[in-house]
């Protein structure tokens, strides 16, 4: 470990994409982030330095959250910067923070934005652009959430591209059988990313090294898991991070599982096994508590940003699910213990999100079966790497047995390539790494 | 699975019968459907051994193939499967009604109105079991590739004419029938369970003899016991009692009685070869032997698919069935200006385009036929009310407001007292809709009151002026029900065309720019 400087290795990945993309002679160049890496950091800097050198660049994302935060970030780095976002006439479509910024200029028309050097807006809308005179550089983000047919439909758009994303989230999905073009390298409902490089192999692939979000307990066991070919290491050093409680633990299940997580990082808090429907009630109640409990005992945190402890709150506090009706039933229970504030959501919505203290109620927690969607590998890292200090999950006993006797029987389609880890994979090498701080607790 | 379908299962369990899914059929129904009863040779890709088929219950075709690996026997099978199928499909393409088509102007790229034509009626073909739309769309596979005499003179194999033809359409079928909520091609299996639940499970209910037993069981027996009957029940030879609905057949049947017959049918082919006495004669009794063996396959089948239809058939029809059939009849219509306009047969692969713009259209369909489904059949509503996507309330409070501005709008707030617990976010501004008068009504969820009853705001429907126009805002005391979901589902964008497609997807494909090479290793293609 000694002689690894996280700062120059994350510096060096960023010079060799910045050349790529500004003097390099291919149309494209691919970057793969784990999570937390300085993605958006990189988009930004991509972006000024592009403008910088004259070229015209569009921007797409694939939400309006994603485009309003680019947006922001962009005029806090650079406020003379001339930046364009291109909105749906919707009423909503944008948020109202942004008319208070000099350089952006909003509009539904793009023909309002073509003179501007920058503009910027989702997949869905700049499809409906036509005839206008292509940008010669684009900048697509969460290019592995986009769906190949999405990118068909801007592709027109622009001459040359950077691809950002992280490879190892959720998967772009289909609520329609897609099986016919499986194995097709257009097959329009895989990722933008498989497409591309399927058509364009030559094209420069870079992936940054560094995760800033994940702490040092996270990164390495992430990193095997999810990313067993493109190792990553943490930003900051064992120790660097540090979460601990104003109050003592009362020795229950909640508080010892807290305890585990703020010594470790990490905390298994293991219901007894049981099948039980999705909204578990046991389960849930217990992820409202464990919250509950970390607010009560007035949890602070420490990290390199700001060494002297600062206290958490709810804002900090991300619930995650594998369903929404999970997720409204933990906001219920969250309601009724009175805490107010705290993020709850499905793993897809949380997907480029980041805070302090995860909870998350696991996907298999009291199934009886393991079906590809609860066993995908992309929701579990997506739950297993929003946090900057610790991790709780919540599940019910026997998951390992439960995988054991669902091996993946996904048939095998011709000329796909196979995802490694598979979920199962995955799934497994979480689970052992989280069996070392189980806290086993009966509600 | 729905939490309310579940239910219906269970309940079925219980109860020993299938229970409703649905209180109105939710798939066209032909005036004269195509029955059509395929049975494949086992260990043997699209080789058929025979069909069953007609529009007539009591008058069926019957085409057996006598040795499934005589490929010359199979062209005369496939040329009397075209001389059935194509009359009838060909029946709906002349009976035509004027129609509009919103169409891009190529210059103005401006959408215009243009007439049209659109066929009054579209040809339905049903099948026992999703199997079968398989196997049809495999038979289309092999088929429309192939050249007649009269397209290709110099080929020493031609195809017998009409052939090609069914293939192109029996390809349009299948790939019509991905699409959600459409009804050219149709399954009977699939048509039952989306109509009833059994007390078994997804797998077993691809067994339409075993489904219809649970809908019709027998006097004095229960569902489970009868179809269990049905599925496993075997004579003393070891021979299924009841045929399944293939098309595979049954291998007790194919080793016992139908391998022995073609051997037999073989041996008189050899013998009247070499010219035996009476060698015709027995010929044609193998023939007919193994013609009888597999009608007997067959015949429960074809009388099975035509109870399940008449099972449906006493349902009354959704409201937006037809517009869903309407829909069908467009694609009817679009692919026999195709074939008129002599273009080539549907290629092997979609391109990368058209591919996008067919998952495209199935998104669509399916959000259109989730939505329309709820909207049809109050049993498939109280579903989504159960899963918090509608929910359905008295109102209790109607207070008029309006927008601020030159010309005030009526903005009207609505208050609901409901049981349902809808999935509506806590600080308000999502959207619910309600069907008025079949048209799409917006409104916003504006808070939730303390005694747990809902605000929404009116935004359209109400007319150009101050006072919103008579019956467009719901009163006090109404009972409405509302849905998270929108009524209708968007197109999405238009994509580019195929010989324009970006170089991220390779680029136009080869076959606008060159023509495809023949493959080098096998002549004949075909599969």
């Amino acid at each position: 470990m000694t002689g690894f400087d996280p700062g120059a290795a994350a510096a060096e990945a960023t010079a060799a994409i910045l050349r790529d993309t500004l003097h390099g002679t291919e149309r494209g160049v691919v970057v793969d982030s784990p999570p937390g890496a300085g993605k958006s950091t990189l988009v930004v800097r991509a972006a000024r330095e592009l403008a910088a050198a004259g070229r015209r660049l569009m921007v797409v994302a694939q939400t309006n959250a994603q485009v309003d935060d680019l947006v922001l970030r962009l005029a806090d780095k650079d406020p003379e910067l001339k930046v364009g976002r291109l909105h749906s006439s919707d009423g909503d479509a944008y948020d109202p923070a942004l008319r208070e910024l000099p350089s952006v200029t909003l509009s539904a028309k793009p023909g309002d934005l073509a003179e501007l050097p920058v503009t910027i807006s989702t997949a869905a809308k700049w499809a409906y652009v036509k005839d206008a005179e292509p940008w010669e550089h684009a900048i697509v983000d969460e290019a592995y959430q986009m769906r190949s047919d999405a990118l068909l439909a801007v592709a027109g758009l622009f001459d040359r591209a950077l691809f950002v994303g992280d490879p190892g989230q959720l998967d772009p999905f289909s609520v329609v059988g897609a099986e016919q073009w499986a194995g097709l390298s257009y097959d329009p409902s895989a990722s933008a990313v498989s497409t591309l490089l399927a058509h364009n192999p030559q094209l420069p692939q870079h992936r940054l090294p560094v995760s800033w979000r994940l702490p040092a307990t996270a990164a390495p066991l992430v990193s095997r898991a999810f990313y067993p070919y493109s190792q990553f290491r943490s930003g900051t050093g064992p120790g660097e991070r540090r979460l601990s409680y104003g109050v003592a633990g009362d020795g229950s299940g909640p508080d010892r599982v807290l305890d585990e997580a703020a010594a470790s990082g990490w905390g298994l808090l293991e219901l007894p096994a049981r099948h039980t429907p999705r909204t578990d009630p046991e389960a849930v109640g217990a992820v409202a508590l464990v919250v509950r409990r970390a607010l009560d005992r007035g949890a602070v945190t420490a990290d390199e940003q700001s060494p002297r402890p600062s206290p958490l709150t709810a804002a900090r506090i991300a619930v995650g699910t594998a369903h929404r009706d999970q997720a409204a039933a933990v906001r219920t229970a969250l309601a009724s213990l009175g805490v107010t504030g705290v993020t709850v959501d499905t793993a897809n919505r949380l997907q480029g999100r980041e805070y302090d203290l995860t909870v998350v109620l696991h996907p298999l927690s009291g199934r009886p079966d393991a079906t590809a969607f609860h066993l995908e590998t992309g929701r579990l890292c997506v739950l297993a790497s929003r946090h900057r200090h610790a991790c709780v999950v919540v599940a019910r006993a026997g998951i390992a047995a439960l995988l054991d006797e669902h091996p993946s029987t996904e048939p095998v389609q011709l000329g796909v390539t196979v995802k490694f880890p598979d979920g199962w994979e995955a799934n497994h090498s979480v689970l052992a790494h989280l069996a070392e701080h189980r806290v086993a607790w009966r509600p | 699975m729905p939490l309310l379908n579940t239910l219906a299962r269970l309940e079925a369990v219980r109860a020993g019968r299938a229970r409703p899914l649905a209180t109105v059929r939710h798939r066209h129904l032909s005036e004269r459907p195509l029955v059509l009863v395929p049975l494949t040779t086992a260990g043997e890709a699209g080789a058929p051994l025979g069909a069953m088929l007609g529009t007539d219950p009591d008058d069926p075709l019957v085409l057996v193939v006598p040795q499934p690996r005589d490929r010359t026997l199979r062209w005369t099978f496939l040329a009397g499967l075209a001389e059935c199928v194509m009359p009838y499909v060909d029946g709906y393409a002349d009976v035509v009604e004027p129609a509009e088509r919103t169409e891009t102007d190529p210059e103005t790229g401006r959408k215009t109105k243009v007439e049209a034509e659109l066929c009054v009626d579209a040809p339905q073909i049903i099948v026992p079991s999703r199997a079968g739309v398989e196997y049809v769309r495999l038979l289309g596979r092999s088929m429309r590739f192939r050249r007649t005499a009269e397209e290709d003179p110099e080929n020493p194999y031609p195809a017998p004419a009409r052939v090609p033809l069914l293939g192109r359409w029996f390809t349009h079928l299948a790939e019509r029938s991905r699409v959600p909520g459409s009804s050219m091609l149709l399954s009977a299996t699939e048509l039952l369970g989306r109509h009833w639940a059994t007390g078994q499970s997804n797998l077993e209910d691809q067994h339409l003899g075993s489904l219809l037993g649970w809908l019709a069981p027998p006097e004095g027996m229960s569902g489970a016991e009868w179809a269990l009957h049905v599925e496993l029940g075997r004579d003393g030879h070891g021979r299924l009692l009841f045929p399944p609905a293939g098309p595979a057949t049954d291998p007790a049947f194919d080793n016992g009685l139908l391998a022995p017959a073609i051997s037999r049918f073989d041996a008189a082919r050899a013998a009247a070869a070499a010219d035996g006495p009476g060698a015709e004669e027995r010929v044609r009794e193998a023939e007919l032997a193994v013609r009888e063996l597999v009608t007997s396959q067959m015949a429960h089948t074809w009388r099975q698919t035509w109870e399940a239809i008449a099972l449906l058939r006493a349902l009354p029809p959704g409201e937006r069935t037809t517009d869903r059939w309407t829909r069908d009849r467009w694609s009817f219509t679009g692919h026999r200006d195709r074939v008129r306009a002599g273009e080539p047969p549907q290629p092997r692969r979609d391109d990368a385009v058209t591919a996008a713009q067919k998952l495209a259209t199935r998104e669509t369909e399916q959000v259109r036929l989730d939505a329309q489904e709820a909207l049809d059949d109050p049993l498939v509503m109280a579903g989504r009310r159960l899963a918090g996507e509608a929910f359905a309330g008295e109102v209790t409070e109607v207070v008029m407001e309006w927008t601020e501005g030159k010309r005030p709008r009526p903005r009207p707030l609505v208050t609901v007292a409901t049981e349902d617990r809808p999935q509506l976010a806590d600080e308000g501004g999502g959207k619910v809709f309600r069907s008025l008068d079949g048209r799409q009504q917006a409104f916003a969820f504006v808070r939730h009151e303390e005694d747990g009853q809902l605000v929404l705001r009116v935004l359209d429907k109400m007319g150009a002026g101050r006072e919103p126009v008579a019956g467009s805002v719901p009163e006090k005391g109404d009972r409405v029900c509302w849905t998270l979901f929108e009524h209708d589902a968007r197109g999405g964008p238009k994509l580019p065309d195929p010989e324009h497609t970006p170089w991220t997807h390779g680029g136009p494909p080869a076959h606008l720019s060159a023509p495809t090479p023949p493959d080098s290793v096998t002549d004949e293609d075909l599969l």
